[in-house]
């Protein structure tokens, strides 16, 4: 093979790809970051496959005893692994915020209510969003119970809060 | 352990960005500014250094604090990255601390940086949001504002504290960054000018919340016989403190509070601790703090406080957790007058996370700075000429540095050495 045949070009390819140009003066260049994580729920997983089911899981340590709203594979407590424990579907706001912006991912859902729920007899809350009221008349200790997404997402926001009627 | 003195601080002006100079040269510029405080120290007897950033996502380099080093001059010498969110400047003290208090070296420099204009405010507000369990809190709405305002809610709910509380904190900071030119954000409000303010998260409004910065700062700590040396102005590091709570708000069960010196069981026989409403890790970093620097009576024994403000809400937190006032109270204690210049010990005269910025990395190291000149006396002269923050005869100082929603605190404690 010739030297002219194996040599097409003495130019590389000009494409605009990856960083590009922002500003000149100092040089400000912008790049495109976008990227697949393949994140394993792993110990947590019964969670999330319970919400499926329209249960909500908590954690129960069979050594202290000590309850676990949301979910850990061991006691913070004492160390030993914890069981599953599965929690009323009805709560009580521990405390609330209205969003009205938020990080990048979720400013399009603003605002949002967000709730910490608590059950009596269990030591630690859980963090839930609450719908159907208006801010305004979000309160610390009002009843509330949780509805499930119908088409499940395994994510934890696979289940919600609403007021409890009465 | 050997006694540790700070001696020489520097600083860059807190920014929205920082186009025409990167990390490196940020850090450069803040460590310059340290090195000339201290004329007679020279680079080759600085033994090694602690660099800290928070976050890769906002760097979008590796290894950032590796340049730092290099970019000092400081290769082939000892040199490790501290990252605690939003403890990573106090922590990053903590560890310059510790290299001195062990011996190992004798001259050390703590220095660190943020940049976070490389993103928008709300891309920057979900890297900072990965700061919270990815699992089960981050999905939900991933937004510190958001866990911050749950957090006060509760607060104001066991407390009786008010929404024109937390706006006395945003009057008195911004106020006070009036006179402190490395400040990003000085403004003279009133607390209706805090309660207008946009709301973000119920009830935390847009002037209840820091900025996004970019900076660097740095402290240079030296062993007994070099700060001696160096300097005629040595500050001494009289107790160090550092406490923990779990990542997620929610993981906080009730225990007993864990108390002071000068507090009894029965001031909190209801009370259910920490909640979501204290931080159990500050009160931890406060205790181990004042047992080392033999503080008995916070109150009576600090002359003045720079503490992690990135909420007002949290400034009024962390009185309690320091026991500046009883827990509940911390509301009352701003109200006061208490913790406003020439009040009974001001808390952040500099004006704060909220009015000087918060490039998370440098924001403890830019508490040193500032409580080493008070300290020094030199408030003035770095402030070009303007003496107004400088605490007449301050003895004894605490920076106070806080990550997360209370999960990693540290508390160091810092006393004339001259
Ligand atoms: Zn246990």
């Amino acid at each position: 093979m010739s030297e002219e045949k194996k040599v097409k070009s003495m130019k590389v390819e000009e494409k605009e790809v990856g960083a590009t140009l922002y500003n000149l003066d100092p040089i400000i260049m912008k790049h495109h970051y976008e990227i697949d994580y393949i994140h394993s729920y792993a110990q947590d997983s019964p969670f999330f496959a319970g919400l499926s089911k329209g249960q909500i899981l908590g954690s129960k340590c069979p050594k202290c005893g000590a309850t676990y709203a949301t979910p850990r594979g061991h006691c913070m407590d004492c160390g030993a692994k914890t069981e599953w424990m599965e929690l009323p579907l009805e709560g009580t706001v521990h405390t609330y915020t209205t969003c009205y912006f938020g990080g990048e991912e979720f400013l399009d859902e603003t605002p949002f209510t967000l709730i910490m729920v608590e059950w009596p007899g269990v030591e630690t809350l859980f963090l839930s969003r609450l719908v159907g009221i208006a801010p305004e008349e979000v309160a610390i200790g009002m009843k509330v119970k949780a509805k499930f997404k119908r088409l499940s997402q395994f994510k934890p926001t696979d289940v919600y809060f609403v007021p409890t009627s009465e | 352990m050997k006694p540790v003195y700070m001696i020489g601080g520097g600083i860059t002006k807190f920014s929205k960005s920082s186009p025409q100079k990167d990390f490196r040269y940020m850090a450069k510029e803040a460590f310059d500014q340290a090195m000339a405080d201290v004329p007679n120290l020279t680079l080759d007897m600085i033994d090694g250094s602690v660099v800290s950033y928070f976050s890769d996502h906002f760097t979008r380099q590796l290894m950032a604090g590796i340049m730092v080093q290099d970019y000092l001059g400081l290769t082939p010498k000892p040199s490790r990255r501290i990252e605690s969110g939003g403890a990573t400047g106090g922590m990053c003290i903590q560890s310059a601390w510790e290299a001195i208090a062990s011996g190992r070296m004798d001259v050390c420099l703590a220095i660190g940086f943020e940049t976070m204009s490389h993103v928008n405010t709300w891309k920057g507000n979900e890297f900072i949001a990965l700061a919270s369990d990815t699992n089960f809190d981050y999905p939900v709405g991933g937004f510190y504002t958001g866990y911050y305002a749950m957090m006060v809610k509760r607060h104001m709910y066991e407390f009786g504290t008010t929404e024109r509380q937390l706006a006395a904190v945003s009057v008195k900071n911004h106020g006070n960054a009036l006179h402190n030119p490395y400040a990003q954000f000085p403004a003279e409000l009133t607390i209706e000018d805090v309660l207008n303010s946009e709301m973000i998260a119920d009830p935390l409004k847009r002037l209840d919340i820091c900025v996004m910065s970019d900076g660097a700062a740095a402290v240079i700590l030296a062993s007994e016989e070099m700060a001696y040396k160096l300097t005629d102005k040595p500050v001494r590091i009289t107790g160090v403190g550092t406490g923990t709570d779990a990542m997620r708000l929610s993981d906080r069960p009730s225990r007993d509070v864990i108390l002071l010196p000068h507090e009894k069981a029965e001031d909190y026989k209801d009370l259910k601790y920490p909640g979501v409403h204290s931080f159990r890790g500050g009160r931890v970093a406060a205790k181990e703090a004042y047992k080392m620097a033999g503080i008995t009576n916070p109150l009576e024994d600090i002359d003045f406080v720079e503490l992690h403000d990135a909420f007002t809400s949290s400034e009024i937190q962390t009185y309690e957790d320091l026991g500046l006032c009883k827990y509940g109270d911390g509301g009352k204690f701003v109200e006061s007058g208490a913790a406003s210049l020439g009040g009974k010990v001001p808390v952040n005269p500099s004006g704060g996370l909220l009015a000087c910025g918060h490039p998370v990395g440098a924001s403890g190291l830019m508490q040193g700075v500032f409580a080493l000149w008070q300290l020094q006396g030199t408030i003035g002269q770095h402030f070009g000429g303007d003496d107004t923050l400088q605490i007449r005869n301050a003895k004894r100082g605490l920076i106070h540095s806080h990550a997360g929603t209370g999960t990693y605190i540290t508390v160091s404690v810092m006393e004339r050495g001259f």
